[in-house]
């Protein structure tokens, strides 16, 4: 590896509570509150309990964990949608979060349009995306329903859009959640495919998936959640023996 | 596994320079604008051009109600555009406001997945409403020539002061408002209330000379002119009615000191807002 020894990601003791608010009407809850009845409580969910590790440069780590073990609050913590109560998380350079496919597109504008548009709300100049513009169509293979409302899309084709645009935006730090079960089987390998690129190219990488087999070829590293503690960090075959005897 | 780490370009992800990050991406806002103005017009025949259809049955409503039926023609000369002026900068007022507190909620899978800074969909929707105000204003001044006008470069200046008033004030209270409707949702509803009570505490139905009849020109007026609308509007007036035939016009008493009270607490608004936004913005995603 080419700059060996660059942080790209801290997680430095962090914690997550979220509390669980019944009502978003004044009223229900004032009403709720005289009559003391549970919609004017507050329920307290710890999702993530004095998380601590550090992400290198050209590294690629999964995160490992059954349903409600808390990956996703911790990639959105990464990403910054979300602020950690407790403890810090520092990045270098630029992130990408591809919490969700396609979350910035919008159905009523164009397959164009939503390039544009998605390019850059994930913080590409108009240039970066005009350049990259081709490259992007040819990835997603879409190529004659460019100019087409994306309502009119399948599925398919959307998230292969979707797709497209988020591996072209060239982060530093990528940051992935489920998405890799997009489209069919050769899509599938082609996205594979460029994902490994990014990850040889120096990109550090955090991969939240459940399916174990993709993960352990793709990452050297494995972080496993439970309840929100981390209880494994370290080679992602043992995480995935871990996890599945769990 | 920290070697050679280099600390001063770690930062904390999410956390930017709130209102001014959104103002500086010129790129991504008018992508945001183009979008809002595509979707508000999705699978219409009309398009655009209900944003003169909408202002004119309006016009035209008060027109008579007011003008014909309660007589204000006869008080006040050109009253048509009279009326006009005013109900051009209440429905830049009204729109900018009400859209950019649902902006936030509107936007919900954005702020959800993708951290990008949030005051941009506020600022977008004041666009928005700044796009739909030129139509507005073209038929303004259409009408206002047709009457003989003949504004002073002052008074232009005072219309452009009113529109700036009016932006700054609907952004500050968007964002203050569009931030507490993530929280409880009533802020809509409150918002509907405010823009009713404001269109008829200012004078676009009728002339100052009736508030100062009834009112005075004592505290009653000072504390009517604390509406930084109503300076607003008076600026209005004074640059597209006031130098038209047969206008013989009396400006308002005290109207550029109340012009400039409008124009600090429209600032001081727009800081309010932006420091609630931001206190507020960290827990969006997960309130939403």
């Amino acid at each position: 590896m080419a700059d060996t020894g660059t942080t790209r990601i801290i997680v430095d003791d962090v914690s997550k509570v979220f509390n669980i608010r019944h009502t978003h009407s004044l009223k229900e809850w004032i009403v709720a509150k005289i009559k003391g009845r549970r919609e004017a409580t507050v329920d307290r969910f710890r999702a993530l309990d004095h998380v601590s590790f550090s992400v290198d440069h050209g590294e690629a780590v999964a995160l490992l964990g059954l349903n409600g073990s808390g990956k996703s609050t911790l990639l959105k913590l990464i990403s910054g949608v979300m602020n950690p109560d407790d403890g810090e998380i520092l990045v270098q350079g630029k992130i990408a979060g591809l919490i969700e496919v396609g979350a910035g597109f919008h159905p009523d504008l164009t397959g164009r349009e939503n390039v544009y548009l998605n390019g850059a709300i994930l913080g590409m100049s108009e240039e970066d995306i005009a350049a990259r513009f081709d490259e992007i169509v040819a990835f997603s293979e879409i190529e004659e329903f460019i100019d087409t409302e994306v309502k009119f899309y399948s599925s398919g084709m959307f998230l292969r859009l979707a797709f497209a645009v988020a591996v072209h935006t060239d982060p530093d730090v990528f940051l992935v959640d489920e998405i890799l079960a997009v489209g069919d089987e050769p899509f599938q390998k082609k996205c594979l495919a460029r994902i490994r690129e990014l990850k040889e190219s120096g990109k550090a990488l955090v991969i939240v998936s459940h399916d174990l087999d993709m993960v352990a070829s793709l990452c050297d590293r494995g972080i496993l959640l439970k309840r929100g503690k981390m209880i494994h960090d370290g080679d992602v075959h043992e995480a995935v023996a871990l996890l599945r005897g769990q | 596994m920290n070697t050679a780490l280099t600390p001063e370009a770690m930062h904390r992800p999410g956390g930017g320079r709130g209102l001014w990050d959104a103002l500086t991406n010129r790129y991504l806002l008018r992508l945001l604008v183009h979008k809002e103005l595509r979707v508000r017009y999705r699978g219409s025949v009309l398009g655009m051009v209900w944003s003169y259809v909408k202002p004119a049955v309006q016009f035209a409503v008060f027109y008579f109600a007011v003008g014909v039926f309660l007589q204000m023609n006869r008080a006040v000369p050109n009253f048509a555009l009279y009326l006009f002026s005013g109900i051009v900068a209440i429905n830049f007022f009204n729109e900018a406001f009400g859209n950019a507190t649902r902006a936030v909620v509107g936007n919900t899978p954005l702020v959800k997945k993708i951290y990008l800074p949030r005051q941009l969909f506020p600022v977008s929707s004041v666009y928005v409403a700044g796009v739909h105000f030129v139509p507005q204003l073209v038929v303004l001044v259409v009408g206002a020539f047709v009457v003989g006008w003949r504004p002073g470069p002052l008074q232009l200046l005072a219309g452009v002061a009113g529109f700036a008033i009016i932006a700054v004030l609907a952004l500050g209270l968007g964002l203050l408002f569009g931030a507490i409707n993530v929280m409880v949702r009533d802020a809509e509803n409150l918002v509907d209330l405010i823009a009713m009570v404001v269109s008829w505490t200012s004078p676009v139905l009728y002339h100052w000379n009736h508030v100062a009849e009834a009112l005075g020109t004592g505290p009653g007026w000072v504390i009517y002119h604390l509406n930084p609308l109503t300076p607003a509007i008076e600026l209005f007036h004074w640059c597209f009615w006031a130098p038209t035939n047969g206008v013989d016009y009396v400006q308002p008493p005290g109207l550029p000191v109340f012009a400039a009270l409008a124009g600090v607490t429209a600032l001081i608004m727009l800081l309010i807002g932006e420091v609630v936004f931001r206190r507020l913005d960290g827990r969006f995603a997960q309130e939403l």
